[in-house]
């Protein structure tokens, strides 16, 4: 088995008197499509802050490709390789969907220090932007205004723009929410298809979607990982069922 | 060491005033996330009406209480009228609409008492100086210092003892809650600025026998008030209190020494040229420190 | 902003025939023998690339700066103290009214832009007015009367600032140039990021911005713009006083940026002439204008938000819309 890309080791946050985070481990070797999952409240918010940067753990480590990146700052985690999508929308609703994704190429082609030359001139922003929206499949909607797409679109906007930084693992925090099921069918579709060049760190509550792409999956109750395996060791792990997905499985029926 | 201690107690007098206005400045923005900007404006009127009602009535604590009446009914009209419907806007909407009111507030004012400054007299018993342990001092100072902090202290009670309080201070931390209650909240937003604009309207009233009365006395000191709520953090009237008097010392001290000391570093002309402007940058100087240090002013909202 | 499918609009023909206006207004001037409309149109077009500068950093970057005025005075008093101490040479006092300003964009929008949303408009608000209580402190510049300036700035033999047609010809240019470099500037990289941080400025720095030092390049800028503006209003009234940069001008070029329509290039120049102008009408009407234009400006801040020029693009729109297409 070759080196993990990512590699998390013993992480713990606490807000207070709650543990938050609980000594969670686990590592994603390059090319794996991990699942992270566990009900409301298990932590799974708080895990993908301190991986992106927007909060720093208490103790344990993060490591990135064999280097240390626990205390590295957010915006500074991108640059490496390491490109989020956020679970509530956050798009720059009043520029064209184009002008969104060669704005996630411009952050990482060196400083935006140019004052003269037309950005949307320049083909090494806009050839990109371009392919990253192809992949998606929302080629025909580039020139449109952002706010005008509907909640799905804004989704594989999201999945487009981080792609756009050429990111070596992707942090997908519910790619699927909000969507409706034919929707989801096209956001599953495109995480396959994602899931041959990208090593992905999907956190979602779709159990069907997961249990359809996932290579492993961990589970996450109550900031502690109480298991981890292929998908068809955690539907057959006890504690699993008795912890989750019992109450999942009653709710699908 | 007389001088001294008369300018501490012009510190704290100055301090206590401002804190008047920048208290209904900052509840105003902690409850209803409201950059009012016409604040100073009902400073003025505060002053404007006091000057008219003691006239007509002949005793001026009778015209200051009329005054305040008349301030604080404007306030909610004002509320009623405009500021109601600025909620929930952009802060360069409120910045905007409220200047607009500036404006008319100006012009209403030299249309109706004329472009010339008004004077507000004292009544004889405020006129004399009163001594306070061994030492003389001016009556209506003290009086002013004696008013502020009932009203400190009253304001203080009504937002931390009482029931109207506590949904001043649930309305600054969540909107949303106080409407789940059952509260009207529109009647707690006319409320509450209503009693800022008493508190401002108060503030005037009292500096006005000391400057003159004149169109445009509120602004300058809104942006005292402004600095005030940046350096005490937004929405904290602990905060507004701390500031103000620390703004109120500074400025006062600041005024009556730093002249002598820089005469003991640089030649009397250089130093008579620097003071005015040396003495005059003293609290943006403090409110700089204090954004370097703390940029959400030395008490968030989150504790007040 | 999506490019446009077409140049012709209703607002694109307003924009060049106000532009083609500006330019030959010295001519109508002349025939028509009215030198108050180029005193007017002068002072327009110096308050109008204030507006222009305020824009940039408004408009297109979401920094509500209240005391944008101050680089009036900067700029103002960097010719009147030169002219004060003898050098009436342009070459001198512009970069200096241009490198003061700077300066003072660039400390004070390093402290201001620390912080966020209300309190950066209250600060960058103490900020100017301290300025104002400087300048108003300093004696031997004319304290709190202002400073008369004796000779206009000079530069070559064949430019003469004193001419006022040459002189509106001068703020003109440089109204012109500083409107084609805002453009150039907003769609260029730098301009898509400053953009970026107007929408979305989490977003940004989730996605690898560092946005405070873009912020505070687009407020230098900004200030340098603004502290021509005050260098050319101080030659145009041969005079400088604290009172061009106090808060209530900084309030003025708010009005004229959100007038015209914020974040379109040209709209502040349209803001700038459609305030001043409304001034000069009102207050031929009445002494008290100002009591008509302070309730005008609530209603245009509750019901005409887009400015003008988002009126002329509605109307254009409009227009167009009852064509088949």
């Amino acid at each position: 088995m070759s080196a993990p890309l990512l590699e998390v080791g013993h992480l713990a946050k606490r807000f207070g008197g709650i543990v938050a985070t609980d000594d969670v481990s686990f590592a994603i070797p390059p090319g794996e499509l991990h699942a992270l999952i566990g009900p409301n409240g298990a932590g799974k918010t708080t895990l993908i802050a301190q991986l992106s940067g927007s909060i720093f753990a208490d103790s344990g480590a993060i490591r990135f490709a064999g280097a240390d990146i626990t205390r590295l700052p957010m915006q500074k985690r991108s640059h490496i390789g390491l490109a989020r999508s956020f679970q509530i929308t956050s798009l720059f609703l009043n520029m064209s969907v184009l002008d969104n994704v060669a704005l996630a190429v411009q952050a990482h082609a060196g400083h935006s220090f140019s004052f003269w030359r037309n950005a949307r001139a320049e083909a090494a922003l806009r050839e990109p932007a371009r392919e990253a929206l192809a992949r998606v499949g929302l080629a025909d909607r580039a020139e449109r205004l952002t706010a005008s797409l509907s909640h799905g679109e804004h989704r594989l906007l999201e999945l487009a723009m981080a792609l756009a930084g050429q990111p070596r693992l992707l942090l997908l925090d519910e790619p699927m929410a909000g969507l409706g099921p034919e929707e989801s069918a096209r956001m599953v579709g495109m995480l396959r298809a994602l899931k041959r060049d990208y090593t992905i760190l999907l956190v979602e509550h779709d159990m069907e979607a997961v249990f359809a792409l996932a290579d492993r999956i961990s589970v996450l109750v109550y900031g502690r990982i109480i298991a981890t395996g292929s998908p068809d060791e955690i539907r057959g792990n006890q504690q699993v069922r008795e912890a989750y997905l019992g109450d999942a499985e009653t709710a699908h029926a | 060491m007389t001088l001294f201690i008369e300018q501490c107690l012009n510190g704290l007098q100055f301090g206590l005033l401002l804190f008047m206005l920048a208290a209904g400045l900052t509840l105003v923005f902690g409850i209803m996330d409201l950059v009012n900007l016409a604040h100073g404006s009902l400073y003025m009127l505060g002053a404007y009406f006091a000057a008219t009602f003691s006239a007509l009535t002949g005793s001026f604590v009778l015209g200051a209480i009329l005054a305040m009446l008349a301030t604080l009914l404007v306030g909610m009209v004002v509320e009623v009228v405009a500021m109601r419907r600025l909620y929930g806007r952009d802060h360069l909407d409120h910045v905007l609409g409220t200047f607009g009111l500036i404006l008319f507030f100006n012009e209403s004012v030299r249309l109706i008492w004329g472009p010339a400054g008004l004077a507000l007299p004292l009544p004889g018993w405020l006129q004399q100086p009163i001594s306070i342990l061994g030492f003389q001092y001016s009556a209506y100072k003290f009086s002013i210092i004696v008013v502020s902090l009932i009203v400190a202290g009253g304001l203080y009670a009504l937002v931390m003892r009482t029931r109207i309080g506590m949904l001043i201070r649930a309305g600054a931390s969540n909107r949303e809650m106080v409407g789940a209650l059952g509260v009207n909240i529109k009647l707690l937003y006319t409320l509450v600025f209503g009693l800022g604009a008493a508190l401002a309207g108060l503030a005037g009233l009292m500096q006005a026998p000391i400057l003159t009365v004149q169109i445009g006395m509120g602004e300058n000191i809104l942006i005292l008030a402004f600095v005030i709520t940046v350096i005490g953090g937004i929405g904290s009237i602990r905060g507004a209190l701390v500031a103000a008097l620390l703004v109120g010392f500074i400025d006062t001290l600041g005024r009556s020494y730093l002249p002598d000391m820089l005469r003991e570093v640089l030649s009397p002309a250089a130093a008579s040229t620097l003071a005015p402007a040396l003495s005059s940058m003293l609290i943006y100087l403090l409110m700089a420190i204090v954004l370097i240090v703390k940029p959400e002013g030395l008490f968030s909202a989150g504790q007040r | 902003m999506p490019p446009k499918t077409s140049l012709l609009t209703l607002r694109n023909i307003v924009v060049a025939l106000l532009l083609i206006a500006l330019a030959l207004l010295p001519v109508y001037a002349q025939l028509a023998g009215d030198r108050f409309a180029l005193t007017l149109f002068t002072r327009i077009v110096i308050m109008a690339l204030a507006a222009v500068s305020l824009n940039l950093i408004l408009g297109f970057g979401g920094m509500m700066s209240f005391g944008h005025a101050v680089y009036l005075g900067i700029g103002g008093y960097a010719v009147g103290m030169l002219a004060k101490e003898g050098v009436y040479s342009g070459f001198v006092q512009w970069p200096v009214a241009i490198l003061a300003s700077a300066l003072f964009a660039l400390v004070i929008g390093a402290l201001s832009l620390r912080t966020r949303g209300v309190y950066f408009i209250m600060i960058t608000l103490a900020f100017a007015q301290m300025a104002y209580y400087i300048f108003a402190g300093i004696a031997r510049y004319g304290g709190d009367d202002g400073l008369t300036i004796y000779k206009r700035s000079q530069f070559i033999e064949a430019l003469n600032l004193s001419d006022k047609v040459q002189f509106y010809y001068v703020c003109l240019v440089i109204l012109f140039a500083a409107i084609y470099l805002v453009y150039r500037l907003i769609n260029s990289r730098f301009g898509m990021v400053l953009q970026g941080v107007r929408s979305n400025e989490v977003r940004m720095r989730a996605i690898g911005f560092a946005t405070y030092r873009y912020k505070l390049t687009a407020f230098v800028i900004a200030g340098v713009l603004c502290g021509l503006s005050g260098a050319l209003l101080a030659n145009q009234a041969d005079f400088v006083s604290p009172s061009v940069m106090y808060w209530t001008r900084s309030g003025d070029l708010i009005i004229m940026v959100v007038l015209g329509g914020m974040g379109t290039v040209i709209g502040p120049v349209m803001g700038a002439i459609a305030l001043l102008v409304l001034e000069e009408v009102l207050s031929g009407f009445t002494e008290y204008w100002q009591i008509i234009l302070g309730p005008l400006l609530l209603l245009v801040v509750l019901f005409a938000r887009g400015g003008i020029d988002g009126l002329l693009a509605t109307l254009g729109e409009r227009f167009t819309l009852r064509r088949p297409s």
